[in-house]
């Protein structure tokens, strides 16, 4: 059993360690703040610049437009609507399975509707697909969160006079702390996706600066450089790896210590 | 004060409108995809096309076979690898480790389960793809290049790691104390106890959680594609490559628009994979949410 947790345990440091000890060798500043210059795919100058900008585009709009639909959604399902109800329930139970649809059917779905309309791939296309992707994560992660507030709170606030609204403020109040470890999970998730922007938001070796244009992102630059057979691109791919797992890491701690001051601000 | 009812139903009707337009989502997905996909389904039958081996759209056939074994071989590779190691990590936790020690595995879990999907992918064609292939190919001397099903199958292992670990932990929470005590002083061992105890009351969560697992497995796209080969063929062992459902979708579908039903034909590919794992996801969180209500 112990060698089992072990192993399991493992394989977590063996990922982080083997993308930084191929990684570490060939990152540099020029990597990070320079866009691919003529000739980057065969080895020549720039850097990954345009891809992380990408991507911190992509993940920050589809991650605060997923949150505005969010929210009002899982309060929704906790303050307005009868508790128990078939409506509550099979709705939270969609979200849960929506939640485990892969991306690549979003995507597929999306990029349909996309040559339907006659959209080119372009950094929309990827918002509103990785969007629909993350409403799940923050209505589950939001809804968890709301059955944890006493249910003390909810009447003091309801027996001053409080319209349903006014209370949801106070609620939401009282989570902040969770609200923001909801964000960085759906933004983690967001930034990580690869299966939902290959089909929606192209590629371009331009930093984004229109929403109708195609844009790149992380794990699509990873994806495209670790397929070439030149040694010097694919270090750049395990550069961007690395990159990449940093950003996860910052993310992941952040929300940890939301999450336990979260646990403290409990009695 | 009407201002505040007023503002109060426009909330109200708000968010109302945003759920249903969200949860119309789901039907939206599932008429589109169906529509996409009606036209290979009026020229071919469907049981023609689920069992033909063949795969050459230029040709017009277009058998999914190759690509449902494919997807069937790397998902039961990666459970043979990852159910057990869970189920006896996870008892490990609950049952046998310390507080601290808990504490700071469960979060290592969360880390796991951030990772993306291309950095798996990354992992494996380092690491995975050289070990089969220099390591364990050369044990039953065979000469390939590493890129199989195992590849992937080990690597989804590794992915469905912390959604199994962290449901099972779950569900060996909710096993009464009372059930262990009695088992313990009827004079049964620790390990006793958890082998016929609670293992067996923790089925039906293991199981939901297994299932859960087999849907993220039947649905992972880029870390399985990286490591897969991507040939259409039946795989027939372990060191075969294998072409999953969700890498012919994401490896095809810019070049699509030239042949005829090809664009059905993968429409079809992500309605299979929607349905499947629609349903599967359905049924292990109808048992989950049964088992936390009597709990």
């Amino acid at each position: 059993m112990q060698i089992s947790g072990i192993s399991i345990t493992g394989s977590l440091f063996l990922i982080i360690g083997i993308i930084m000890y191929k990684g570490l060798p060939y990152i540099s500043w020029e990597m990070i703040s320079q866009s691919p210059k003529g000739g980057f795919y065969i080895g020549k100058g720039g850097g990954i610049f345009n891809a992380i900008l990408g991507s911190l585009y992509l993940a920050g709009l589809s991650t605060v437009l997923a949150t505005l639909i969010g929210i009002p959604i899982a309060l929704y399902l906790n303050m307005y609507i009868k508790q128990g109800s078939f409506l509550e329930k099979s709705s939270k139970l969609l979200f849960d399975v929506l939640f485990g649809i892969p991306s690549i059917v979003y995507g597929a779905i999306a990029f349909s509707i996309m040559v339907w309309l006659g959209i080119r791939a372009s950094l929309l296309g990827g918002v509103i697909t990785i969007t629909l992707l993350t409403i799940p994560i923050v209505v589950r992660t939001i809804d968890e969160l709301l059955l944890t507030v006493p249910v003390d709170l909810k009447n003091v606030t309801k027996s001053l006079g409080a319209t349903t609204w006014e209370t949801a403020k106070v609620l939401i109040k009282y989570i902040k702390p969770g609200i923001f470890t909801a964000i960085l999970l759906a933004f983690g998730r967001a930034i990580g996706d690869v299966a939902g922007v290959l089909l929606t938001t192209g590629f371009s070796d331009n930093l984004p600066k229109y929403i109708d244009e195609p844009a790149a992102t992380l794990p699509l630059a990873i994806f495209f450089q670790l397929s070439s057979p030149i040694p010097e691109v694919q270090g750049r791919a395990y550069a961007s790896a690395l990159v990449l797992t940093l950003i996860i890491l910052i993310i992941v701690i952040c929300t940890h210590i939301l999450a336990s001051k979260q646990k403290k601000h409990k009695i | 004060m009407k201002f505040r009812l007023v503002k109060d139903l426009i909330a109200k009707y708000l968010s109302k409108s945003l759920l249903i337009l969200s949860l119309s989502v789901v039907v939206l997905i599932v008429i589109g995809l169906a529509m996409k996909s009606s036209p290979l389904l009026d020229n071919v039958n469907l049981f023609h096309i689920l069992t033909e081996k063949n795969w050459s759209p230029q040709k017009g056939n277009f058998g999914f076979l190759p690509f449902i074994m494919g997807t069937l071989w790397v998902t039961l590779i990666s459970l043979v690898i990852a159910v057990p190691l869970c189920i006896l990590a996870s008892t490990y936790l609950v049952e046998y480790a310390s507080d601290r020690l808990r504490i700071s595995v469960l979060p290592l879990m969360n880390v796991l389960a951030a990772i993306p999907p291309v950095l798996y992918g990354v992992w494996g064609v380092l690491f995975v793809v050289p070990l089969i292939s220099d390591w364990i190919a050369p044990i039953f001397n065979i000469n390939i290049t590493g890129y199989s099903v195992l590849a992937g199958g080990i690597v989804l292992a590794v992915m469905i790691f912390p959604i199994m670990i962290s449901i099972m932990v779950e569900v060996l929470h909710t096993i009464p104390k009372e059930l262990k005590a009695a088992s313990l002083s009827l004079g049964a061992t620790k390990w006793e106890t958890i082998q016929k105890v609670i293992l067996r009351k923790a089925r039906p969560g293991i199981i939901a959680a297994v299932v859960l697992a087999v849907s993220r497995a039947f649905g992972e796209t880029v870390a399985v594609l990286m490591v897969c080969g991507n040939i259409p063929k039946v795989p027939q062992s372990l060191f075969d490559a294998g072409y999953p459902i969700p890498a012919l979708i994401a490896n095809n579908f810019g070049e699509m628009m030239s042949i005829p039903l090809y664009d059905a034909a993968l429409m079809f590919a992500a309605l299979l994979l929607f349905v499947i794992i629609f349903g599967f996801n359905l049924i292990s969180r109808i048992i989950l949410n049964r088992l936390e209500e009597h709990a």
